[in-house]
């Protein structure tokens, strides 16, 4: 159900962006989703397919999604790592003083519109 | 015929909510109301808090309660009972409250004879931490029978909390809880947050939680 409800609010977003460009149809939205967003790529095309289509000015759009691997760097060591793959913990040097450098993003990139 | 033309946009998916946020936001701070987004899992204690906490503060603070629940309006008649205002908000199957839902809540309520509103989020650890509703302190409270491990598992809601209330630590013994286990779990994810352990039922802890409250309100009208 998550993915439902994020997906409403993405297209909240695109009837503002929709608004302020006076735009009559979206065909193609790209997004930028990190690896560690908590977003399910299959689940949320399930949900945009189903909410787009009850928009006249979305039905049938592509969602294009991006991925962003989600990489965390170590505050000990300097170095960094694939965060899917190895978590909190850095498999250089064993620390747990590590920080998440990227993917959560979750962003709209662009929009393909008339 | 119109033409094809790629715009950029560069907006986080959750921009046109963040907006809605603000605008709630910003009318809460000129009205002094306080407005709370309490988060916790099922069974958690959320209601149970609440109920004590504006039993205890019924002479210097006014609470409205905007509950949030998948179904049924159970929550809602409880704090009526405490002789709060509630009104009670469906989220119509959706995992989490947004600022649109609170607005709407928020509508209910008589805003001008309150003093702290509190959103009581749906039930769930993971999705309300995402969703900004337009309040302007996150409270979560973890109930000692969950473990301490939580905030491993479910970090960003431990990030974003303003305070972390420990509930039913009156039991704690009965489920191997380990205080000082779940005080640096919390702290890798959120290095200053208060952690105020509390039992509702015995009343330890609770005058701690009803000061941060206090002091809370008092900073946000400053």
């Amino acid at each position: 159900m998550h993915e439902l409800g994020v997906v409403f609010a993405m297209i909240d977003t695109l009837d503002d962006v929709r608004k302020d460009n006076d735009l009559t149809r979206i065909e193609r939205v790209t997004l930028d989703l990190g690896e560690v967003s908590g977003v399910i790529p299959e689940y949320l095309q399930d949900c945009w397919k189903w909410a787009a289509s009850k928009r006249d000015w979305l039905a049938g759009a592509t969602l294009d999604v991006q991925q962003i691997d989600a990489v965390t760097v170590c505050n000990d060591c300097g170095r960094t790592y694939g965060t899917v793959k190895h978590g909190r913990t850095c498999p250089h040097c064993g620390s747990e003083h590590t920080e998440l450098l990227r993917g959560t993003e979750f962003e709209i990139r662009d929009v393909t519109a008339m | 015929m119109d033409e094809l033309r790629v715009i950029q946009v560069k907006e986080h998916v959750f921009a046109s909510n963040a907006r809605n946020a603000d605008d709630v936001r910003e009318r809460c701070h000129k009205q002094g109301l306080l407005l709370i987004n309490l988060m916790s899992s099922p069974g958690a204690g959320k209601t149970t808090l609440l109920g004590a906490t504006i039993d205890a503060l019924h002479d210097e603070i006014a609470f409205g309660i905007i509950e949030a629940d998948v179904d049924s309006a159970v929550d809602a008649h409880t704090i009526r009972e405490h002789g709060a205002q509630a009104v009670q908000v469906h989220t119509g199957g959706m995992c989490h409250l947004d600022a649109g839902m609170c607005d709407q809540g928020l509508a209910e309520l008589d805003c001008d004879s309150l003093d702290v509103a509190v959103i009581e989020n749906v039930g769930n650890l993971i999705c309300p931490a995402e969703f900004d509703t337009g309040a302007s302190a996150k409270v979560m409270i973890l109930s000692t029978p969950e473990g301490h491990d939580k905030p491993l598992k479910y970090p960003l809601m431990f990030q974003e909390s303003d305070v972390v209330l420990v509930s039913k630590i009156d039991v704690a013994p009965y489920f191997d809880f380990d205080m000082e286990q779940f005080e640096h779990n919390v702290r890798l994810r959120n290095k200053d947050v208060p952690i105020i352990p509390v039992s509702a039922k015995t009343g330890e802890g609770m005058d701690v939680w009803y000061q941060w409250l206090r002091d809370r309100l008092s900073a946000w009208r400053s």
